[in-house]
């Protein structure tokens, strides 16, 4: 445990002062923010519409806005989480410090967690703002929605984003260079995202597979508030996956030779 | 405290190490002295764990390198050949930070810093980003990052490279104050180093140990005996086949004359002495002799036989 918090401390200050960090959190903070005032503005003037129509009904501006921004929000991710990643173990082979933390006293899975945990700190912190301007959005809302459709949607978002990073640290640990690490973990999360573009609507199993592998197919419920088990299933064996396969690369000085 | 059997590591088809074997005492300064790419950072990085042999076994401070790693690795204090820093930290902050993933309890990790500082020279520094500190402080935050868990075994990469001449005597000087407390081993491929601070060199080629000893021993009995040069006077012609039949001498070196006098060297087989059956088979022959005397060897020069030799070999 100790050497854990110790890891995440010291991943947690590299990610912190670097120039990157910065950079992404600007980046995402001024696209989605734009992003949710087009949202905003467009669901309101609707609204405003079918109240004026023939026939007024209800309609659930703050959960219709929330459902896509959310969408908008993983297209978003995708392009900025391969270079929160792209560094992680990149840099400590780059730099050397990777012979540091091998011939110290801690197990692969202290210091694969260590890093994952910081890069899930990172993600929070990016997501913040969103969470925030969601917030305001219900507190606002007449009749207020039930805060749980909120709080599954922000986990939705952790998931995907933890599932990315899990992906990203692997790729990160095979390279020592940053740019080609960014590429390739870019590179593969398109291929995940428009897997299923090839599976139009027939069901033979090949298409079927594919579609379950298309890592946003799992995300849309929970942004609508809806938690299904299949999905964290999903999402948390992908985290598994990525993790485990980082291990094993840290391990492959053992059977490359 | 340290034993090392027939270790052997292999990169592909490229062998790094072959069948190394040897030990090093408690409190004792070994050096590992052999030319760029000889099998040096190899062999340290399995003794420090960093990646295991693919043959052989290593046992550091009592426990198996391959089965108790964690219990080596809390035992050995390593710097590799670059060392691994983290640039944007403060020197406080990055060795409190190797203080805790080495294991030091966080009761004795403000003594272990101020000790670990002090003895390298650092101790106004703490404060200081990694980044701004030259090539020789960075070398010894490299040192007191390997110190502050106060290992039983050092393992120091070329702790010198890349230091200037005062910066290399005084870690020279830190290196050999720690012998006795600490095993160390440590790399170089600057000779005089090794004479300085080593008690015992292994001299390492191409994967192979091709040497073993102190360093005075090296120079005197691994050079291929003594080279004795002789100032004579005498009929030139018979010289070089009369010093050719004494028993032991192994080469005759060219002749020199000058103001009626010849100057010749000859070297003798290893460890033995042949200076007075030179002197006697001279004066009995009708020469005088004026001058002879045996000249030592320095290590650079059993060096480059040593490692020239197997090359040639190979």
């Amino acid at each position: 445990m100790r050497n854990y918090l110790a890891l995440l401390g010291k991943e947690l200050n590299t990610l912190f002062v670097s120039p990157i960090a910065y950079t992404v959190l600007a980046v995402f903070y001024a696209v989605s923010g734009y992003f949710f005032y087009i949202i905003l503005s467009f669901f309101v003037q609707q609204s405003s519409m079918r109240q004026m129509g023939p026939s007024p009904f209800p309609m659930d501006v703050p959960g219709l806005v929330m459902a896509s921004y959310l969408g908008v929000l993983s297209t978003i991710l995708l392009f900025l989480l391969p270079m929160v990643t792209m560094g992680i173990f990149a840099e400590e082979r780059k730099r050397g410090t990777i012979e540091l933390l091998l011939t110290s006293p801690i197990t692969r899975l202290q210091l694969i967690l260590g890093k994952f945990s910081a890069a899930m700190i990172f993600l929070m912190v990016m997501l913040v703002p969103a969470a925030l301007k969601i917030l305001l959005l219900f507190l606002y809302s007449d009749p207020a929605p039930s805060p749980s459709p909120y709080l599954v949607a922000l986990l939705g978002v952790l998931l995907l984003g933890g599932a990315l990073m899990a992906i990203g640290l692997f790729v990160s640990s095979l390279t020592e260079n940053q740019i080609v690490a960014a590429a390739a973990t870019f590179g593969i999360f398109i291929i995940l995202w428009v897997l299923d573009a090839s599976a139009e609507s027939s069901t033979t199993i090949w298409n079927e597979t594919l579609r379950y592998l298309a890592v946003l197919n799992h995300y849309e419920d929970f942004t609508k508030g809806i938690i299904d088990t299949q999905h964290l299933v999903f999402y948390l064996s992908f985290v598994c996956l990525g993790l485990f396969l980082t291990s094993l690369s840290l391990d492959s000085e053992k059977w490359r030779s | 405290m340290i034993q090392v059997e027939n270790l052997t590591k292999r990169y592909g088809r490229y062998t790094a190490i072959n069948n190394v074997s040897f030990e090093v005492a408690r409190g004792e300064i070994l050096g590992f002295l052999g030319p760029n790419g000889a099998g040096k950072t190899t062999t340290m990085r399995v003794l420090a764990g960093f990646f295991p042999a693919s043959q052989g076994r290593a046992r550091v401070a009592g426990y198996d390198v391959f089965e108790e790693p964690l219990e080596v690795k809390r035992r050995v204090g390593y710097l590799p050949e670059n060392p691994p820093l983290y640039t944007e930290m403060t020197v406080d902050s990055y060795l409190s930070f190797v203080a805790r993933i080495k294991g030091v309890p966080a009761s004795d990790l403000g003594e272990r810093l101020e000790y670990s500082k002090e003895r390298c020279g650092l101790p106004n520094e703490g404060t200081r980003l990694i980044k701004h500190l030259s090539k020789g402080y960075r070398q010894r935050v490299g040192l007191a990052q390997a110190l502050i868990h106060d290992p039983e075994v050092l393992i120091l990469d070329e702790p010198t490279i890349g230091l200037d001449p005062n910066q290399i005597s005084e870690v020279r000087e830190l290196i050999r104050s720690l012998g006795g407390d600490h095993t160390i081993i440590l790399s170089t491929h600057i000779l005089p180093e090794v004479s300085m601070t080593c008690g015992r060199v292994i001299i390492i080629n191409e994967g192979k140990i091709v040497a073993v000893d102190t360093p005075e021993n090296l120079t005197r009995q691994l050079s291929g005996g003594q080279r004795i040069k002789l100032e004579v006077a005498g009929r030139v012609d018979q010289l070089s086949t009369l010093l050719g039949g004494v028993n032991g001498v192994q080469t005759v070196g060219s002749l020199e004359e000058a103001d009626g006098r010849i100057r010749v060297w000859v070297e003798s087989a290893a460890g033995t002495e042949i200076r007075h059956l030179l002197a006697r088979t001279l004066v009995e022959s009708g020469f005088e002799l004026y001058q002879i005397h045996a000249e030592g060897r320095t290590l650079e020069e059993v060096f480059k036989e040593l490692t020239t030799k197997e090359e040639a070999a190979a």
